[in-house]
């Protein structure tokens, strides 16, 4: 560590090593015990025949306390927003509440059968329908299901809605307009549901080209997905007249709800011309992301496009009951078992109660505040491509330290070494050497001065030693591993 | 709010950093007209103990302190306390998904061994990182074998899960691949002569579920057989995990879509479950879902990055293999910690517990009602066909808080009065006979009011 360049936020700390959980095994340990068999025991061979299974193969066999600290020691290797920021843009890496864990892991709720009678299930049913009123009351939307199990799943069912919707009306159209500032998951969903892709530029101010747009809708396109704030972290000034050239040729207006922790409380995607949209209960609603999963996507919708939600659908019942309704003969179907990600409805549920509209509102004017605080902090210092105003992220670029031939990732590695979790790199695919940050509510101020100290002092490090920069991260338990290597030759499991 | 690090001293103080007089300067970007100018219509913010009252009373209106003898897709097994203090280490409940990779060598490593033991156990080459649930990774798997064959259309058995079935039907369709559905035998089992017919040159895959919805064990090599004999994929479907520790794997499967739920996933109302896609090495470039492989660092040191990224949406977009993002990533580490702690043996002796279990109670149903697909194997599902409506049986049995098998006559209208049943190394023999106690007095009384008592025709 360079003496001028002083770590605040981290410091070097033991790191216990340990392999793989196969090369400890050894046969004889046991984590397990099974009570003594209350009925009587069975042939498996009489029963099984030529299926009865005679090997694990190379299965382990360790004790209890050895997978406690397998796990534990691989924990420790792990970055987490339990231990600081995690500023990666577009995934609002926020607060975890506790509280959150505890009540969906109470019993009744954690060991509610999905088939279980409706009678013994109103509790589940209160659940969903209560999350489910909440959600449409802070996107303005009619309808929702909350079956999709992710961000992406959502997007699928929206558009297969936007598809039947347009069958209905005698023509399923060709095409979405995506803008190129759009996640992956769009054009790749697009696809799923048998749509062409169509790029739609960016202006500018990095907000959708309304020009270009009017221009290229006509009556083959089914929809355009637009993330509203876009992935600049730029509210789409002239959503009105984007909804609005959409609807005069029978489109739709898609919203991909990624950025929605910029606008709850503070405006409404139901009141700006949204048709159709998903939101991610991992993101916005803060259940966690758990290493990449799981997720859950729920997609709220405006009254046309209600009859092709999938089924089943949470109904109230004459008495005041609640129950699920089956028969919905217009509906996509399903696109998952069962009633989608419920665990996460209680966490995502849980969270709303803790806020309430108070505190969502002030979350939402954190999150920005704490987005335009870090831009000011480092405007001048990193290039900034567009000077549109920001919400909940910044998109900087290394068009200035790239000059010594550090990019984006080599900044973000060296970043790990400050004790940060780097910003989303090389995204959004607008801006060359994207640096994306989203800071979320969830940072004090103190935090945010840090982070701002640590990527002054990088840039700092970029002029004097740029070799230093590439050759991070220096304090990890390993340097950068070979990726090329890795999907050259895939060694995707163990092998004795 | 208690969530929020922040003291209004410090939101004046970023405020003047930045240049603004007020909050609303920071939204002035949203058009006037648009913004919400009241508070939203949502519940109040409660305290902690108002959350946790909340959700303990709707607990209470949700079956708590019921036995249940559901399954179909959804298992009740014994979860070790270990897993929910592993999972809930914030290293890996709050982490990202491991792009970072220098930074998440723990989450790296565990699902490279996650991968491992679900090939081991499948018996194919390899798995990946997991997808959201059996129902889509069943349907991931179809399109994936249209993929690899470069043929249109899929073959399902019509006992295979009905919610499976529906979900593979909303994907196929606008992917254009026509399904086919084969019935089943007496056995419980798909029929082959049926299959052999359906099977044809345009034939990506055959898909079947094994132990299949009634629990049966279906004949895979034989289905192989037919499947591969006209250049068609076998996909098998794993809807119960534990039976992979009794049952032979479908080593002759080129696809396996799985649900590893019964892996130490609570059964949570339906989710968030664990599906997992495994494959033959030859296929893992059609492979949907991400993959971590080992690697080296710039010192020869192992470590672990996700691998083979030109098969997903962030890098090939509408070219990707799947719109898959993000996956089960935290429900598959219960799973992984599950199969670590009952390991090579342990498994083989909870899943021959879960065989006797079933084995008693259908011997015990089977003197009372009848017993259907006696003929075949089955693991820890049984059909039971009664006199009596299953519903009215059921909803007698929840004034004991019992709940009875799931009737099935909505998916299957053949089979009538005939409910699915399961047991699980959880299910006490004193429940099984309780329930067999009372299925029993539901026919005794069905078959007294079609033969009234003799004395009474005498009175």
């Amino acid at each position: 560590m360079k003496t001028k360049h002083i770590t605040r936020k981290a410091t070097r700390h033991i790191s216990q090593n340990e392999g793989l959980i196969f090369e400890k095994s050894s046969p004889g340990k046991a984590a397990w015990k099974l009570p003594p068999l209350d009925v009587p025991e069975v042939d498996t061979a009489k029963l099984l025949g030529k299926q009865e299974r005679k090997d694990l193969g190379d299965m382990p066999e360790v004790s209890e306390i050895e997978i406690i600290r397998h796990f534990t020691r691989l924990s420790t290797w792990n970055y987490a927003i339990d231990l600081g920021m995690y500023p990666l843009g577009s995934c609002t890496m926020k607060y975890n509440p506790r509280v959150n864990e505890f009540v969906a892991r109470v019993e009744g709720l954690a060991n509610g059968h999905p088939y279980q009678a409706e009678k013994i299930s109103q509790g589940a049913l209160q659940i969903m329908k209560t999350l489910s009123d909440c959600l449409l009351e802070i996107t303005g939307m009619d309808a929702i299901t909350l079956q999709p199990a992710a961000g992406a799943q959502g997007e699928l069912t929206g558009l297969l809605m936007v598809r039947a919707y347009h069958e209905s009306k005698g023509n399923a159209r060709k095409k979405i307009l995506i803008p190129d500032s759009a996640h992956g998951t769009n054009p790749a969903t697009a696809a799923t549901v048998g749509y062409a892709v169509e790029n739609l530029k960016s202006n500018d101010r990095g907000m959708v080209d309304v020009a270009a747009l009017a221009a290229q809708m006509n009556e083959d396109v089914a929809a355009l997905m637009v993330t509203n704030p876009n992935t600049l972290g730029v509210f789409e000034q002239e959503i009105h007249k984007i909804a609005d050239l959409m609807h005069a040729k029978g489109g739709l207006l898609y919203m991909d709800g990624a950025n929605m922790n910029a606008l709850v409380a503070k405006t409404r995607p139901g009141d700006f011309g949204v048709d159709v949209m998903h939101l991610n209960l991992h993101k916005t609603f803060s259940t966690p992301h758990g290493g990449g999963g799981p997720g859950s996507g729920p997609v709220a919708v405006k009254k046309i496009l209600a009859p092709f939600l999938p089924t089943p659908a949470v109904i109230t019942n004459a008495d005041g009951t609640l129950g699920f309704e089956y028969n919905r003969p217009q509906s996509v179907g399903r696109v998952r078992a069962f009633y989608g990600n419920f665990g996460m409805f209680i966490r995502a549920l849980a969270y709303i109660f803790a806020n309430g509209p108070d505190g969502l509102r002030q979350t939402t004017e954190d999150a920005v505040l704490n987005a335009n605080y870090i831009r000011k902090g480092l405007e001048g210092v990193y290039d900034l491509p567009y000077s549109t105003p920001s919400m909940h992220e910044v998109v900087f670029s290394d068009k200035v330290q790239s000059k010594k031939g550090v990019k984006t990732m080599d900044l973000a590695k060296r970043l790990i070494d400050y004790g940060f979790h780097p910003y989303t790199t090389a995204f959004p695919l607008i801006v060359p050497g994207a640096l994306m940050i989203e800071p979320t509510e969830s940072e004090p101020k103190e935090e945010l001065d840090l982070f701002i100290e640590a990527m002054k002092s990088i840039a700092e490090e970029v002029e004097e030693d740029p070799q230093f920069v590439l050759d991070a991260p220096h304090n990890t338990r390993i340097s950068r591993l070979d990726e090329t290597a890795a999907a050259r030759k895939p060694v995707l499991r163990w092998k004795p | 709010m208690r969530y929020l690090p922040k003291s209004p001293a410090d939101r004046a103080a970023m405020l003047k950093a930045i240049g603004l007089r007020s909050v609303d300067d920071l939204f002035s970007p949203i058009p006037a007209e648009y913004r919400l100018t009241r508070d939203l219509a949502v519940p109040r913010q409660m305290a902690e103990s108002e959350i946790v009252d909340w959700f303990k009373q709707r607990a209470k209106e949700n079956g708590e302190g019921y036995t249940s003898f559901l399954g179909a897709g959804a298992y009740f097994h014994y979860r070790p306390v270990v897993i929910d203090a592993l999972v809930q280490r914030g290293e890996f409940l709050t982490s990202y998904t491991p792009y970072q990779a220098e930074f998440a060598q723990g989450t790296l490593q565990a699902i490279f061994e996650f991968q491992t033991m679900i090939s081991e156990l499948t018996g194919m080459d390899l798995a990946n990182a997991s997808m959201y649930d059996g129902s889509t990774a069943a349907a991931e798997a179809v399109m994936m074998a249209a993929r690899i064959t470069g043929r249109d259309s899929a073959v399902i058995a019509r006992n295979m899960h009905h919610e499976y079935r529906e979900v593979i039907n909303t994907y196929a369709t606008h992917q254009e691949i026509p399904l086919k559905t084969v019935p089943f035998t007496d056995s419980g089992q798909i029929d082959l002569k049926e299959l052999e017919k359906a099977v044809g040159d345009d034939t990506a895959c055959v898909l079947i579920q094994s132990p299949n919805f009634f629990g049966t064990i279906e004949d895979v090599e034989a289905i192989a057989e037919i499947a591969h004999k006209r250049g068609a994929l076998l996909i098998v479907s794993i809807a119960e995990a534990v039976s992979l520790g009794i049952v032979e794997p479908p080593r002759t499967a080129d696809i396996v879509a799985m649900e590893a739920q019964s892996f130490g996933v609570p059964v949570g109302f339906g989710g968030p479950y664990c599906g997992v896609l495994a494959t033959k090495e030859k296929f893992v470039r059609q492979m949907p879902g991400r993959l971590a492989g080992q690697t080296v660092d710039k010192n020869g040191k192992r470590g672990f990055v996700l691998t083979l990224a030109t098969r997903e949406q962030h890098i090939r977009r509408e070219k990707a293999t799947s719109n898959i993002c993000t996956n089960q990533a935290l429900v598959a580490l219960m799973v992984n910690i599950f199969m670590t702690v009952y390991g090579k043996v342990g498994l083989r002796e909870l899943a021959k517990q879960n065989l006797a279990k079933t084995a008693y109670a259908a011997d015990q149903f089977s003197k009372h009602a009848k017993v259907l697909f006696a003929g075949a194997p089955r693991f820890n599902e049984f059909v039971v066909e009664t006199s009596e409506a299953p519903y009215a049986i059921n909803s007698r049995l929840l004034g004991h808080k019992i709940v009875g098998g799931l009737p099935l006559k909505k998916f299957y209208p053949e089979l009538g009065h005939a409910a699915l049943w399961c047991c699980t190394e959880l299910t006490t023999r004193s429940m099984i006979d309780t329930a067999v106690g009372l299925v029993a007095e539901s026919e005794r009384s069905v078959r007294n009011m079609k033969d009234p008592e003799p004395e009474e025709v005498v009175r």
